[in-house]
């Protein structure tokens, strides 16, 4: 059974090694195939079924397919498609994929592992007819050609061999082949000589009658066309040049971020530079797609420039074409940027990309002006991602519809990358499919949970035995309550306290005990730990658990017998802790309820039930533990957050609200913090190698810039040195005649922030621990298992320290437990923008059709533009101003701002602005452009004419102006000063 | 190093074995005239040379009156390992499996059978590819038996590891070895079910241990069969010499 092949190989590790390793050839093997009898086939791993069989013009008979790695490389979008099955996946092939590129080895491994695909895997590097070993002189690729064809040689043969016995015979059907797909060329060509059957992926994509459709996907390398016209770009470096650039110090390495705002401009992080390094220019972007590891090459210093601070947006115009003129004009922006010596930051340009983080992307197709066109450009929804141009036959069916593209290919003489077509997600502007949208943009796995997944679910009716009761300690008659926002399902914490004969209050913080039903190791667990998070979208909730579990079993509903996760105390008056315990539980809660009920039950004095008194004991320490963790130095962040109100039928936005706080919300908080607190001190204490915490590192210096020159110019010094230092000197920022600005610059303070994040014990130093918001030498999150996996991983390990459940090896194992944190910060980052995402949207869908005028403050102003936040959608949009652009002459009717550069002020005429100052802007829903629907602001006031927009549309200019002045007037501007200078522009 | 999989979707090792199966083993008795007893031993590319002395006399400082002393010497050569390195006798690792040998060792030959005497035995690593402790032992034991030394049975050493989806593997190579997960190495006397020795590289949880433990000690009676086998083998051999095949027939 066993033979042995040596083979060497060198590795570079300082010096050249000759490493000899085993290689077994095997005879047991199976082929896969349903109709060969002579191989010993593992039944179920058996794929190639006869009504498998594909049906395809070019080769009319049944057929297998033995894919060559370009194919797999470069078709995965076909390949993912149900059109093409029985498939025979070489080793070799599988090895080659993963090696050039993670991605899409990932993919295809999906394919590969869904049953029906009838995809097979055959080891053929193992099986002894089909291993091939390497000739002197020969390329490793070589190699693997060879031993791709060598084993579609033999399979051919093989089942030659497997349909010669008579009964296959007598039937008449037409013999199976194996049949070769590759698109290289000199491949090709060697299989044709040894007698294989060979096709191109696009011949036989295109002879597959069934799926007309699926040419779309086709991944082209190049267009026609494009081979006639100059290259726009200059090359890139090959592998070989970038690593000796990067090892002679010539050229960095780095991962590309491409601005948000303006699309000529981008970023390199590059390790060891304080700043990133800017790139500015299509030339030299020189092709690369924001996320991309790039080479890139410093500028002379006297070539360095400042970021741009233009927001820039590519006209939604028609295909420009590749025509470089257009380039030069743009190159003149940037020609202006050369400004003050201090604001300079190193400038480079891209001169190779060392790694493509090409993803699909969602977005639109732009309408073409000629009809029956195939060829399109695609705009997709992120702006940071350059359109892209696609070939298509069914443009008209996507017109108005959301799509995916990928991206395959970006030759120099393009303007934009090449990609293909790979599926639809349905028609613009309906909520479905703009929900997708979000969650695919922020890759939220949203599918439904799979059979295998829904079957580790308790079955129902589902029963509390005496055995559970044996196991916890029973706390059902305590009155426990829950306090949440209204229209929860997931509660997944309670509360209870009360007052004990030795004149101690004990508080009782009882969570969800989620761990109790899903148990380590299996699909659920498995599925729950790749979700990470539940995610929030307006009027849509994506369970990181099946809804049994989410909203019924683990949910902590008023007056039934759940099962619970206790942390309880034993505090004196002053909410110091004397003792504390955990333990699982068995509770019953009194009562679900909200923020604004409990606030109520506090708040009336003549109710004096258990629950009342108990709220109100909460309530007071809460009060206490919250003004002591101020005075450590925690801070209070704001960040504008919104509620819609949603129309349960169509599910659009009906009312917006900003959400309240009330003094309720900040007492759950509080013993979620403290019971968090409690929770990682023990964990942490009992698993020093492999607890999972929860950090959030201190801000650079450098973050906290642009807040300290914001606040500055508004007179206030803002202090970073230590936690404490910045929340005094953020309490301390307060003006008397703008209400918002303290929230403004608590806004400003939390996007100078680092993000928090999960970390395992054993993995830093305890001084790492720190959490700089909430000023805790060591946190965690414990307080909500339903919709965190971290959360599930802490009750695990809390459950196992104190011998209520046991340890399995995986959670112990501190460098699965790493990677596992790592998803969980990814999830947890990408819920959130998706939340964002998804708030963003909905205000565009409130003010469709709408125009209205709203009172918002300046956040920043930049050098054309004011960025402007709306308080009460939390909504951020900016205002463009005109500036004076260097070939233009000012022609009198303009109105022209201009910006200085010492305060970051703009001033037209009388007017200024300045960062924090209230303004009235009107908002607008600009749907002319289907593709790209845009939230339009415009000044309302302060009153500048030709600018600001008029107050009401039909009045007429002249009436309308006073009305402004006036309104003005009421706002404390000086009247005199802003007539004057609406008569100055008169004139 | 410790990212790869050791076992993949289709249940192949990195070198084609199924997780149960052994490496290739070769083996042979009396290679050398010199010693008393001799064996050399091939598990995959792991190849050894053991050699034995005695029982002879024992040096008046280590006389023992009651048993036998057992003297122990593993050593690599030169040319073993991919990269070249000159290994003195003493260094660490080598001392730490010389004590280990002797350990084993200890518990397989009846000691008392031999008081006042002293057993060399000498262990020379030609290549080494993994396994390197278990291999040794292997080739002493039949060393031991080609000297005709009384053993109560054959002691016999396998290693273990355990993949990422928690399928554990038998004699494990070099390549596996360092990918990061822990080995068990187990020493066992397979026919009365005892270990005469255990090493751990690395923790294993307690869940995972008993089946690691199996599959290794599995592996050992794997060993042991192959290994009598060529006993027997070698035995007729020298027997037909003396035309003793044909007293048993």
């Amino acid at each position: 059974m066993q033979t042995i092949r040596e083979f060497t190989r060198k590795t570079k590790r300082g010096n050249i090694l000759k490493i000899v390793r085993e290689h077994y050839l095997r005879d047991d093997l199976g082929c896969g195939a349903q109709i060969c009898e002579n191989c010993v086939q593992d039944e179920t791993s058996v794929a190639l079924l006869p009504e498998r069989n594909v049906k395809s013009t070019l080769f009319t008979f049944p057929h297998y397919l033995v894919l060559d790695t370009n194919v797999v490389l470069n078709q995965i979008d076909v390949l993912e498609e149900d059109a093409i099955s029985n498939v025979i996946v070489l080793s070799t092939v599988l090895s080659e994929v993963k090696h050039n590129s993670s991605a899409v080895y990932k993919r295809f491994r999906e394919v590969v592992q869904h049953k029906p695909r009838g995809f097979y895997v055959f080891v053929n590097e193992h099986h002894k007819d089909t291993y091939v070993e390497r000739e002197p002189g020969e390329s490793a690729n070589d190699r693997n050609d060879r031993a791709i064809r060598k084993a579609t040689l033999w399979y051919d043969q093989h089942l030659e061999e497997a349909q010669n016995s008579r009964a296959m015979k007598k039937s008449g059907r037409p013999r199976t082949r194996v049949v070769m797909i590759t698109d290289d060329v000199g491949n090709r060509e060697r299989a044709e000589k040894d007698g294989i059957l060979v096709a191109s992926a696009e011949e036989y994509v295109k002879s597959l009658t069934d799926f007309p459709m699926l040419i779309d996907k086709y991944a082209r390398k190049s267009f026609e066309s494009d081979k006639k016209s100059l290259p726009i770009f200059p090359t890139h470096l090959s592998v070989n040049e970038i690593h000796d650039g990067i090892k002679a110090k010539k050229l960095l390495q780095g991962s590309f971020q491409a601005s948000r705002e303006n699309y000529l401009e981008g970023a390199v992080s590059v390790e060891g530079y304080e700043h990133p390094v800017l790139i500015q220019g299509r030339e030299a972007l020189n092709r690369a797609v924001d996320g991309d590891i790039v080479a890139i090459e410093l500028l002379p210093q006297e070539e360095w420039t400042a970021p741009s601070e233009i927001v820039l947006e590519e006209g939604a115009d028609e295909d420009p074409g590749d025509n470089v003129e257009r380039t030069e004009k743009e190159q003149s922006v940037f020609q202006k940027s050369l400004t003050k010596s201090d604001e300079v930051r190193p400038t480079g340009k891209v001169v190779g990309i060392i790694r493509r983080k090409w993803r699909q992307y969602c977005g639109i197709l732009q309408p073409s002006l000629l009809e029956n066109a195939s060829r399109h450009l695609f705009v997709p929804a992120d702006r940071k991602i350059p359109r892209i141009r696609i070939e298509t036959r069914q443009a008209e069916q996507l017109q108005n519809k959301r799509i995916i593209v990928a991206i395959d290919s970006w030759p120099r003489n393009s303007r934009y990358p090449h990609g293909h077509f790979v599926r639809s997600l349905g028609p613009l502007g309906d909520m479905n499919t703009e929900n997708e949208v979000i969650l695919l943009e922020h890759d939220v796995p949203h599918s439904k949970f799979s059979e295998e997944v829904l079957s580790f679910l308790p079955k129902m009716p589902w029963v509390i035995t005496d055995e559970d009761y044996a196991k916890r300690v029973d706390l059902r008659d305590l009155y426990i309550c829950s306090v949440d926002p209204p229209g929860c399902t997931d509660i997944d914490d309670a509360l209870h306290c009360r007052e004990l004969p030795n004149g101690r209050l004990e508080v009782g913080v009882h969570i969800a005990d989620v761990s109790h039903f899903i148990r380590p190791g299996n699909a659920l667990d498995k599925e729950a730990a790749a979700r990470g998070t539940t995610v929030y979208l307006v009027g849509k909730r994506i369970d990181m658990v099946p809804e049994l579990l989410s909203s019924n079993l683990c949910s902590l509903v008023g007056g039934v017998e759940r099962f619970a996760f206790s942390c309880v105390w034993e505090l004196d008056n002053e909410a110091n802790i004397l003792a504390k315990r955990f333990h699982k539980s068995v509770i019953k809660s009194k009562a679900a309820m909200t923020y604004e009920q409990a606030q109520i039950i506090i708040d009336d004095a003549t109710q004096q039930t258990e629950i009342a008194k108990s709220l109100r004991h909460l309530n007071r320490l809460a009060k206490i533990l919250k003004k002591r963790r101020m005075d450590n130095g925690a801070l209070v962040l704001a960040s504008p957050e919104i509620r819609f109100q949603v129309d349960s039928e169509t599910h659009e936005p009906l009312e917006v609200e900003a959400k309240q706080v009330r003094e309720t919300n900040s007492m759950v908080e509080e013993f979620m913090l403290l019971a968090n607190c409690t929770v990682a001190e023990h964990i942490c204490a009992e698993f020093p190698e492999c607890a999972m915490l929860r950090r959030h590192p201190r801000p650079a210096p450098s973050n906290f810039e642009p807040l300290i020159k914001a606040a500055s110019h508004q007179g206030f010094e803002i202090k970073t040195d230590t936690g404490l230092e910045l929340a005094s000197s953020l309490d301390a920022c307060v003006k008397p005649d703008n209400v918002y600005f303290n929230t403004m610059i608590r806004i400003l303070t939390t996007r100078c922030m680092m993000q928090a994040v999960y970390f395992i014990s054993g993995t830093l130093q305890p001084e790492e621990f720190f959490h700089y918001g909430l000023a805790t030498p060591i946190y965690t999150h414990f307080t909500s298992p339903i919709r965190r996996y971290s959360d599930i991983i802490v009750h695990r390990l809390l459950a196992a320290s104190i011998g209520s459940d046991s340890t399995y090896a995986d959670l112990l194992d501190k460098k699965l437990n790493e990677e596992l944190c790592h998803n969980l910060n990814y999830r947890h980052k990408m819920a959130q923008y998706a939340g964002r995402a998804s708030v963003a949207l909905n205000t565009h869908l409130f003010f469709r059709g709408k125009t209205q005028d709203e009172e918002g403050y300046v956040l920043f102003v930049r050098k054309n533009a004011l960025q402007v936040l709306i308080p009460k959608f939390g909504l951020e949009g900016t205002v463009y101003l005109n500036s004076l652009s260097g070939d233009k002459k000012p022609t009198p009717g303009d109105v022209i701002f201009t910006f200085n550069e010492e305060d970051y002020t703009q001033r037209c005429g009388n007017v200024v602005f300045h960062a924090f100052d209230p303004v009235t802007v009107r908002l607008s829903l600009d749907s002319r452009n289907v593709q790209h629907e845009k939230l339009v602001f415009q000044l309302v006031k302060p009153y500048i004419k030709g600018f600001s927009v008029e107050l009401t549309a039909e009045q007429s200019g002249d009436v309308e102006m006073v009305d402004a002045t006036t309104a003005n007037a009421a706002d404390g501007v000086p009247p005199q000063k802003k007539s004057k200078k609406s008569q100055k522009k008169k004139k | 190093m410790s990212n790869f999989e050791l076992l993949s979707e289709q249940g192949l090792r990195l070198d084609g074995r199924r997780p149960h199966e052994l490496r290739c083993i070769k083996c042979k008795l009396g290679v050398f005239e010199q010693p008393d007893g001799s064996a050399y031993l091939e598990q995959g590319n792991t190849k050894v040379l053991a050699a034995v002395y005695g029982p002879h006399q024992a040096q008046s400082n280590k006389l023992d009156l009651n048993e036998v002393v057992i003297n122990c010497q593993y050593s690599m050569a030169t040319f073993s390992t991919a990269e070249r390195k000159n290994r003195p006798r003493g260094d660490r690792k080598s001392q730490e499996i010389t004590l280990y040998l002797r350990q084993a060792l200890r518990a397989a030959i009846k000691t008392e059978l031999y008081p006042r005497s002293q057993i060399d035995v000498y262990v020379e690593v030609l290549q080494a590819d993994g396994a390197n402790y278990a291999v040794a032992l292997n080739a002493a034991t039949l060393a031991l038996v080609d000297a005709g030394i009384c053993l109560k049975e054959y002691v016999v050493a396998c290693t273990a590891s355990l993949s990422k989806n928690n399928i554990p593997l038998t004699d494990v190579s070099h390549v596996e070895e360092m990918s990061g997960g822990p080995t068990l190495t187990v020493a066992s006397l397979p026919t009365s079910n005892k270990i005469a020795f255990m090493e751990m590289s690395q923790r294993f949880h307690l869940d995972n241990l008993p089946a690691v433990m199996e599959q290794a000690l599995n592996g050992c009676r794997e060993i042991q069969a192959i290994m009598e086998k060529e006993v027997r083998k070698h035995l007729m051999q020298m027997g037909s010499a003396g035309d003793w095949s044909n007293i048993a027939k």
